[in-house]
Order: C-alpha cells, then structure tokens, then sequence
C-alpha cells in the first residue's frame, strides 16, 4: 500500500467512524428535546423516560464523537501538511464558527444532562432546543468546508498561490447550500429511521410493550419526514454538481460519452477502459431532465476530460447507485409509516417488518454519500487547484498510523453499540 | 494583529492547562490512588471531571483551528514533523476520553469499570507527558530545524522524524508537565474535597509532595537545555525578563505550598494556577516573536489580513455567546452543591 493511499484510507475510515457520531449528535438531540416536550404536556412516564434515556445516547455519542472530531481535525495537519498550509486559512473560518457551535452544545449538554432538578422546566427545555440547534449548526459549517474543497470560491490565484482571500464569499461557494441541506436531512433522517427500527424490532418481539410504540412514535416524528424531503434536496444537490463538478457527475452516472438526451443508468458496472458502463437499466433522457430540469439537455461525458482528471470511476458510480437507491426505499417506508401514523395510529406487522430492516439503510447512505462526494473530487483535494497526492505528508510509513487507527476505532465501535443498547434501547421492564 | 491572534492562542494554551491539565492531573491521581480512601479518591476525581470534561477538552480545538487558520505554514511544519507524537497525542486523548465516559455509563459491572479506570488513567498521564514533549521540540528549535533539513535534503526518518522530540530535553520538558497538572489536580481536588476532611489531606499531601518534586525536576530540564536547547537555556537564565519571572514563579510555587501548609487550600488553588501562568507566559515572550524558532515567527507565518480579520471577529461574537453560556453552566453546578 502507498503511503498516499495509506492516509487516503485513514481519513476515509476516521470520517466514516466520526460521520455516524455526527450524526447522532445532531439527530438525537432533537429526539429527546420532543420527548421531554411531550412529557411536558402530557405527563406520559414513558416519554420522561426516553428523554432521559435519548439524553444519555446524546451524551455517549457526543463524548465519542467530540474525540473522534478531534482526530480529524489533527488529522488534516498530519496527512494533508500542505493542504492546511494552502488552504488553512480559508477553510478555517467554517471550522471556528463549528468550533463555537460544538462548544455551545457542549455546554448546553451539560446544562441539560445534570440540570433535571436543578434548573426549571422551561429554561431545561431550552437548554435541550440549544443543544439540538447548535449540533446542527456545527455539521453545517464543516460540511461547508467541505463544499469549498469541492467547489472553492472567494480568493484569487496569483503564480499558484491563493490571494485575496474573502472568508465569507468563501463559504458562501457554490456548493455550499446544497451540500448544507442535504446532510442536514441525512442526519435527520438515518438517526430518526435508526432508532424508528431497533424500536420496530423491538416491538415485533414484544407487540405490546408501550415503551418501545412510544419510542417508535417519537422516532418516525423525526426520521420520516426527512427521509421524505430528502430526494427533494438531493435533486438540488444533483443540480449543483451538474453546474459546477461536470466530471463527478459524469462519474457518477457511469457516463462517458458526451450526448444530448442523456440516459438515466439504474445500477450497471462502469468500465474506465472500455469507456462504457455495462448491465444498466437506462432510461432515456432521464438524466438531462435530473441534471438540467430538460429532457434534450447535453450532459457532459467522461471522454470531455483528460483521463488523469477522472476519479476512480467504479467506486463513485457504485456508490452513487447505493445512496439513491436505498435513499429511496427509505422514503417510500418513510411515506408508508406517516400514512399507517396518521391514518390508523396503529402500526401494520408488515410496516414493523420493513421499519426493522430499514435500520441502517440511513447510515449506509450517508457512508455512500460520503464516498460519491469525496472519492468522486479525486484526483483533487481542491478541485481544480491542488491535488491529493500533492498534499500528503512526507511522513514514510503511514500504514503504521492507518491500521493502529483502524483497530482503535473498531474497538470503540463496538464498545459504544454495546453502551447504547444498555443505555438507551433495552425496555425499563422486560415484559410490560 | 498577528500579536493579537498570537495573544488568544496563548490564553487557549493557558486555559487548557489550567483546566484540561488539571482533568490529566485528576487521572494522575486517579492511577496513583491509594491507602484507605482510595475508593473515594477516584470518586471524587470522577465527580470533579465529570460535568465539564468536554468543554476544557474545545480549548486545544481552539489552538488547532486557530494555528491552521491564522498560522497555516506553522501548522504545516508542526504536523509534519511532529507527526508521530501527536498521532500518540491523539491516542491518549481519544482513549482518555472514551474510558472516561464509558466507565461512566456502563453501570454493570465493577470489573469492567476498574479496567475503564486503569486505561481512563494511564492515557491521563501519557497525554500530558506527549504535550510536554511537543512544547520541548518546538521551544529547542528541534521542529523549525527539522522542517529545515526536510525542504533541503529531503525526507530522513530518523533525523526529521524522530529526533527532533525524542531526547533528554523533551523528555525533561514531559515530565515536568506530568508533574505540574498533577500539582495542579492535587491543589483543585483539596478545594473540592472540603466536606471530608480525611480526604482533604490526602490530596493536600499529594499536592505539596508534587511541588516539592517540580523545582527537582525544572533543574533538570535546565541541565538538559545546556547540551540539547541551548537557546531555550541562555534565555532562561539570561533574559531581560527572566529574572523577574523566575522570582514570581518561584513566590507563586512556594505560596502555593505555605497555602497548603497553612490549609489555606482556595488561596493555594489561586497561588498554583498563577504557578502555570507564569510558566506558560515565561516561555512563549522567551520565544517571542518566533512561532517555531529559529526562524518561523508569528509575522512570517501570519495569514492574510482579512483572514485575521475575520477570524478576530469570529472570536469575539463567539466569545459573546459562549461566556454567558459557560457563566450559566458553573452557575447551575454551584447551586446545586450548595
């Protein structure tokens, strides 16, 4: 393995494991703030109960998610050196303001975990909207670095070298909103879907434990209605690439020729050498009316770009294929359980069924997501101005820190599931 | 500007020794708990870190953030050379904070906690040792030479990798850290055990036997500053403010022990923080203007103007939403312990 795609893989597996605990720390809050809310009007014990529990998850993830965060942001300096000396500057403006917001939900977590009884019910209440606001606005400004290494904005380039750098106009890149919004709804919607099905799971073994159909309710609040917006924003995120990334989305499509009328692939293989994908189900047009909102528009190919621009074709079209596919089922059960919650108030065994195999399929597509947007700017680290394999430290030997990684996460991966269930999941009362 | 960035990162420096060190100091302490009130030691150590841990923790983000931001090439050199001991940094930290918390929440079984504890405090005293080595490289003009020979002669693993941290002086330099947030746990712990007296006296003890090993250990440092960092040496025994630093210091160490002596213990807390303040002060004018000497000052290093700019803004309206935030959650706690 090469050193560079030894930190390639070692960033790749520290965003991965820190993503899912991003995910949970904007996700949850917003779960427990609802619970505490409904126990609030109510007085139902269950929902007190969830909030306590969901308050505790936030604590485990956010304290896991705060070292790995950590991590990754000596990370940057670690492996990409001459990335942060180029673009530390710019890039650094988003990450103090989600330096701010982690801090603010950092504190607002503490008010919130050991202020049950010492503070009132409403400034309690709003130390939990606080922790669940400022969570999602931290994932907002990193994702917003991120947009700018995708599509980078707000300074000019003089003999190689980045002047007149405009913080603002630098967040403000043209990737920025759409990436913004998509994850947002992501988090939202894999955390609210997850935690709908383990309860789901749940409930099937035990139909009428009250614990779990409450959990359940409080879950597809949150979850169902993202995984139903989120093709929505994932459209304007296909926009957005389309206008301003034309080689990952033609790697993302498997599509190497340019043509006017470009077909929409469902799965199939890309072959980079063959310049073809293979084995998809095409439906003509469908891809000029995604990407331009036209069924006669012309969408660049692959063969428009010299071959040292393509990323690794294979992987981000597969990846790409995985994330809308699932992404979608999950908002057709998202549908189906809104419908079967407002209709019936009951939930059909078939609907448990599918809400318990859909657990991961949230998390499964933002690690896809992820893939398609970061493997699919390849070769660039900045598209267009510095490439990845320029950035990497001169460091030899980088499997050595990859593979210690590795196993430091995967330890404490299993130790957080096995936490969670105890914490979080498992039914105050076996049988109730 | 570039003096006013520098300035802030020297108060996240301050703040997180001050706070964060002492979170290492209580894991020190932690490990080292003994005699019949061992049991209540480490749950008064818990009790102390428990609420705020993840906030001292944002304070060495700060520092990250504020040198790729405002000092990019500095950062650069650091994480390039530097590479290894912040990656074992890295471990520490991660494994600290993990144990920590899950030694909190795994209520199940006593067995598995110790052996939470036991990783919880041995990461607590590699973690501080590692920083300490980190400020040793700097401050011996081991990384600014290191990045040196790197742009010059390419990579060399030993020399640019390894050397510039691995020595006596570092090593000196990580062991006073060791001892200083031990001193400074010990010192915090005396204030936050005033309901036990028996207690009490344990740390007090454990206090004033770090302080009286600190002076044992800075002389040391200073021996092996003669051969490694002569630099860092003729400063610290000639320089135009070393004179009136070491006295302070030295008024400020052996305060704090009179104050420990006497039971004075908030007085002594008082005494110890102004011990680190002046220790962390004392070395960066020493190094002043240089970021990582012996050529990298905070002017060359410095980002654009309006990147300063920004960024001094950004500080600011965050600090406006985050002091009355911090304000509110120790208020929250005192009341509650009243």
């Amino acid at each position: 393995m090469s050193d560079l795609l030894a930190a390639r893989s070692q960033m790749a597996i520290s965003l991965a494991f820190h993503i899912i605990f991003a995910i949970v720390g904007i996700g949850m809050p917003a779960l427990m703030v609802i619970a505490e809310q409904r126990w609030r009007k109510t007085g139902d014990g269950i929902c007190l109960d969830l909030a306590k529990r969901w308050a505790r998850g936030t604590a485990i993830m956010f304290a896991v998610g705060a070292v790995s965060g950590t991590v990754l942001s000596f990370e940057l300096g670690l492996l990409w050196p001459r990335f942060m000396q180029y673009a530390g500057g710019i890039i650094g403006m988003p990450f103090s303001l989600e330096g701010f917001a982690f801090f603010t939900e950092a504190i607002f977590l503490g008010v919130y975990l050991y202020g049950w009884n010492r503070i009132g019910p409403r400034a309690h209440l709003a130390a939990g909207v606080l922790v669940a606001i400022s969570g999602a606005l931290s994932a907002i400004f990193v994702v917003d670095a991120n947009a700018w290494m995708n599509t980078p904005a707000g300074f000019r380039l003089e003999h190689g070298q980045i002047v007149d750098v405009h913080p603002l106009a630098a967040m403000a890149n043209p990737a920025a909103l759409a990436e913004t919004l998509h994850m947002t709804l992501a988090a939202y919607a894999s955390l609210g879907m997850a935690v709908a099905g383990l309860h789901a799971f749940l409930l099937l073994r035990q139909p009428t434990n009250g614990f779990h159909k409450r959990a359940l309710i409080l879950a597809l609040l949150v979850g169902a209605p993202a995984a139903v917006l989120q093709p929505i924003s994932g459209d304007i995120a296909g926009r957005a690439v389309a206008d301003t990334q034309p080689v990952k989305l033609a790697a993302m499509e498997g599509e190497f020729k340019t043509q006017a009328r470009a077909p929409l692939r469902l799965g199939g293989i890309p072959d980079p050498r063959a310049h073809e994908t293979r084995w998809a189900i095409e439906i003509p047009g469908g891809l000029s009316l995604i990407a331009y909102h036209d069924f006669n528009a012309t969408v660049r190919g692959l063969d428009d770009f010299p071959e040292d621009r393509w990323p690794p074709v294979v992987i981000v079209h597969l990846a790409f294929q995985v994330m809308v596919g699932l992404g979608t089922l999950l908002a057709v059960i998202g549908v189906w359980a809104l419908w079967d919650l407002v209709r019936r108030r009951e939930f059909s065994k078939r609907l448990l069924i599918a809400l318990s195999i859909a657990t991961p399929l949230g998390f499964i597509c933002v690690e896809a997501g992820w893939t398609v947007t970061e493997v699919g700017r390849q070769p660039w680290i900045v598209t267009g101005i510095l490439r990845t394999a320029d950035a990497v430290t001169p460091m030899p030997g980088l499997i050595v820190p990859f593979v210690t990684f590795s196993v430091l996460y995967l330890f404490l991966g299993v130790i957080v599931a096995y936490l969670l269930y105890q914490q979080v999941l498992r039914s105050p009362h076996p049988v109730d | 500007m570039q003096i006013i960035v520098a300035g802030i990162a020297g108060i996240a420096l301050t703040a997180y020794v001050l706070m964060g060190g002492a979170d290492y100091g209580g894991g020190v302490w932690d490990l080292l708990a003994s005699g019949p009130r061992r049991a209540q030691q480490r749950e008064l150590i818990a009790h102390a870190i428990g609420p705020i841990w993840e906030a001292n923790h944002v304070w060495l983000i700060l520092i990250v953030v504020l040198l790729f931001t405002c000092f990019p090439p500095a950062f650069a050199q650091l994480s390039t050379v530097l590479h290894i001991p912040l990656t074992l940094l890295l471990i520490g930290i991660v494994l600290r904070g993990s144990a920590f918390t899950f030694r909190a929440y795994d209520a199940t079984h006593s067995a598995v906690q110790e052996r939470w504890g036991m990783i919880f405090a041995i990461a607590s005293v590699l973690a501080p040792v590692l920083l300490g080595v980190i400020v040793g490289a700097i401050a011996s003009n081991g990384v600014g030479n290191a990045a040196a020979t790197l742009a010059e002669s390419g990579v060399e693993f030993v020399p640019v990798f390894v050397a510039p941290w691995l020595n006596a002086f570092t090593l000196s330099v990580g062991a006073m850290t060791l001892v200083l947030v031990a001193f400074l746990a010990a010192t915090y712990l005396t204030v936050e055990a005033a309901a036990d007296r028996a207690l009490q006296d344990d740390f007090r003890r454990r206090a004033i036997a770090a302080a009286l090993v600190l002076p044992v250990i800075a002389y040391g440092t200073l021996l092996a500053a003669e051969p490694l960092a002569p630099r860092v040496q003729k400063m610290l025994l000639h320089s135009a403010v070393a004179g009136p630093i070491h006295l302070a210091a030295m008024i400020a160490g052996l305060g704090a022990v009179l104050a420990l002596w006497a039971r004075r213990f908030k007085l002594a807390r008082v005494a110890a923080g102004g011990l680190v303040v002046l220790i962390i002060w004392g070395w960066l004018f020493a190094q002043f203007p240089f970021l990582i000497p012996p050529t990298l000052t905070i002017f060359d290093a410095a980002a654009p103007p309006a990147i300063l700019r920004a960024f001094i803004i950004a500080i600011a309206v965050g600090a406006g939403v985050l002091i009355p935030s911090l304000w509110y959650l120790y208020g929250v706690f005192r009341r509650s312990s009243g």
